[in-house]
């Protein structure tokens, strides 16, 4: 028998240590990555171009539609990099083996999902970006003031967070990246056209309207309107107001809801 | 090992009556096994015959139904990060495409360590020094197959696992491959390898392992297996143009006897033991 090799003591890398390391894995994952690139923030993009310059009619007391439809865009750009972009990615992580290697590494699990929450933030930035900047440059739109800017940001990161969590559930469902894809796409694209996005949420018909707000989108796009639209244009909504409450109430319930889910169901490896 | 004794406290891997069914399906039955610090050790089984499930076991990935398991002293089942961080483990699956190049995707895997070897160093030791800087996903199935090496080095494992390592090598690939694993043992690491390649096995492996039907059915050194150190070799030659051959317990003096019949050299002459393959498939063959 030889002697034991002498134990080599060191300390376990500290949590901020691997949560910088899962960071930068995260971000060089997504901005590299030219499909995603192109899906989540190019495509708001681009729709906001062609709508900006096809639908740019008065909606009244000289607000154009354009700026209706940039509080939605920017709703759905934050949809496509959290729920989209996050029900995508990890359901191909999941399949392809990423998901179980991490698991048996001794990465504290809490860093997977730091880095995946700095990816959306990084990602819904970029994308919000973007679009102010489409949207002043090519429309001038009136950039929110003030404590608008507040409101932007909480319905903005409340939406985010609750979509992220809702994303991360349903790529437990997926048996793939590729059938995330197919399930997750449509049904935003379909959220998208009943949620106040492509069309004015007061001219579609009551009964959609009801099964958007089950929804996230609904609210972001709403309370973003708060943020866009003059005050004078909340007597156009459902409600009469932009129920600014009522936004957070279910974005936030929301958020416990995908929680819940994402505890119950997520798997680091495929059945 | 007498089967249902105490745990080596000593082993790197101990296992004993290790149990788990899916459904009606029983793929590990009352398992013994005991891997010695140190050593590498090849377990060899058909698909189904309860390998992967054992190894998983062992690795933390799966929950068993019965048994006691020990690996490095602790019970898999609680997996802290104390002790994952003394594991290396490579996947059948490997870790999926990547848009970091080979050294992003290895200094971030070092990152989860406490005492992890130089990237550059295990960049070296496996081959990839020059694929460095390209991204994951765009290497070839065998550059792909030394990152996955790579990524379970880096933490500077004490026991390391290897799941098919060298599916999809060509033969010289391999080579390179079996003088990377022989590197680290003489580094120290305990391996568990699961390999379809008997070659493998018998190049690479201090001890073998057959499992079949969810038990292990023999243990023993890569020659020693299913008695071929001691079974009858077998003799062949050509005499009048026909191909014939002996299977004898002296294989030296039927060579003497034979080469008194002949005036110079026997035609075609050739002594051969039982390959591993050959007692491998009769041993699982046995538990069909």
């Amino acid at each position: 028998m030889t002697a034991p090799a002498p134990v080599r003591e060191a300390r376990l890398p500290s949590l901020p240590v691997v949560y910088r390391a899962r960071s930068s894995v995260e971000l060089k994952e997504f901005f590299r990555q030219r499909e995603s690139v192109v899906f989540t923030l190019l495509l708001p993009v681009l729709l906001l171009v062609v709508f900006g310059a096809v639908l740019d009619f008065d909606l009244r007391d000289g607000v154009s539609f354009t700026q209706y439809f940039m509080a939605g865009i920017i709703a759905s750009g934050i949809l496509g990099a959290s729920l989209q972009n996050m029900a995508i990615s990890i359901a191909t992580e999941r399949s392809d083996g990423t998901l179980k290697h991490l698991a048996g590494t001794p990465m504290p699990r809490s860093a997977y999902f730091v880095g995946k929450v700095v990816q959306v933030l990084a990602v819904t930035l970029a994308s919000v970006v973007v679009l102010l900047l489409i949207g002043v440059v090519f429309y001038r739109i009136d950039l929110p003031s003030g404590t608008d800017w507040l409101t932007f940001t909480w319905v903005a990161v409340l939406g985010a967070a609750s979509c992220t969590l809702l994303g991360i559930a349903v790529s437990s469902i997926a048996k793939n990246g590729r059938s995330a894809s197919a399930t997750v796409t449509p049904f935003a694209l379909l959220l998208q056209f009943i949620s106040g996005v492509f069309f004015q949420f007061s001219e579609i018909p009551s009964w959609m309207q009801t099964f958007a707000a089950l929804f996230p989108l609904k609210w972001m796009a709403q309370g973003l309107r708060s943020v866009f639209l003059p005050d004078a244009l909340a007597a156009d909504e459902p409600a009469g107001s932009w129920e600014l409450g009522r936004v957070a109430l279910v974005l936030g319930i929301w958020c416990v809801l995908g929680l819940v889910l994402c505890v119950r169901t997520f798997r680091w490896q495929d059945r | 090992m007498p089967p249902g004794g105490p745990l080596d406290a000593d082993a790197a891997i101990s296992v004993r009556g290790l149990a788990k069914r899916y459904g009606d399906f029983t793929a590990v039955d009352g398992l013994d096994l005991d891997i010695r610090r140190g050593e590498i050790f090849a377990l060899l089984g058909p698909n189904g015959a309860g390998k992967t499930t054992t190894v998983e076991i062992c690795e933390g990935y799966r929950a068993r139904d019965a048994g006691e398991v020990r690996v490095l002293g602790e019970d898999p089942a609680d997996g802290t990060r104390a002790w994952k961080a003394r594991l290396g483990i490579v996947l059948q699956s490997g870790s999926g495409d990547s848009q970091l190049t080979v050294r992003e995707l290895v200094t971030a895997q070092a990152s989860y360590y406490a005492d992890p070897r130089d990237v550059d160093e295990v960049l070296a030791l496996v081959g990839l020094t020059e694929k460095a800087g390209v991204r994951g996903k765009t290497l070839s199935g065998g550059q792909r197959r030394r990152l996955d090496v790579a990524l379970g080095i880096v933490g500077r494992p004490t026991l390391l696992f290897l799941d098919e390592p060298t599916t999809g090598f060509d033969p010289e690939a391999r080579r390179q491959f079996w003088s990377l694993i022989r590197s680290l043992r003489d580094l120290g690491t305990t391996m568990l390898l699961t390999t379809h390649y008997l070659d493998e096995a018998e190049a690479l492996a201090d001890r073998v392992g057959v499992i079949a039907g969810g038990r292990l059915v023999e243990v023993a050194v890569p020659g020693a297996l299913g008695g071929r150190e001691t079974a009858p070799a077998v003799v062949s030659w050509s005499e009048d143009g026909v191909r014939r051959s002996e299977a004898t317990a002296t294989p030296t003096a039927f060579v003497a006897a034979l080469a008194a019949r002949f005036p110079g050299e026997v035609p075609d002459l050739a002594v051969a033991r039982p390959t591993l393959e050959d007692v491998y498939l009769q041993m699982i063959g046995d538990d069909r």
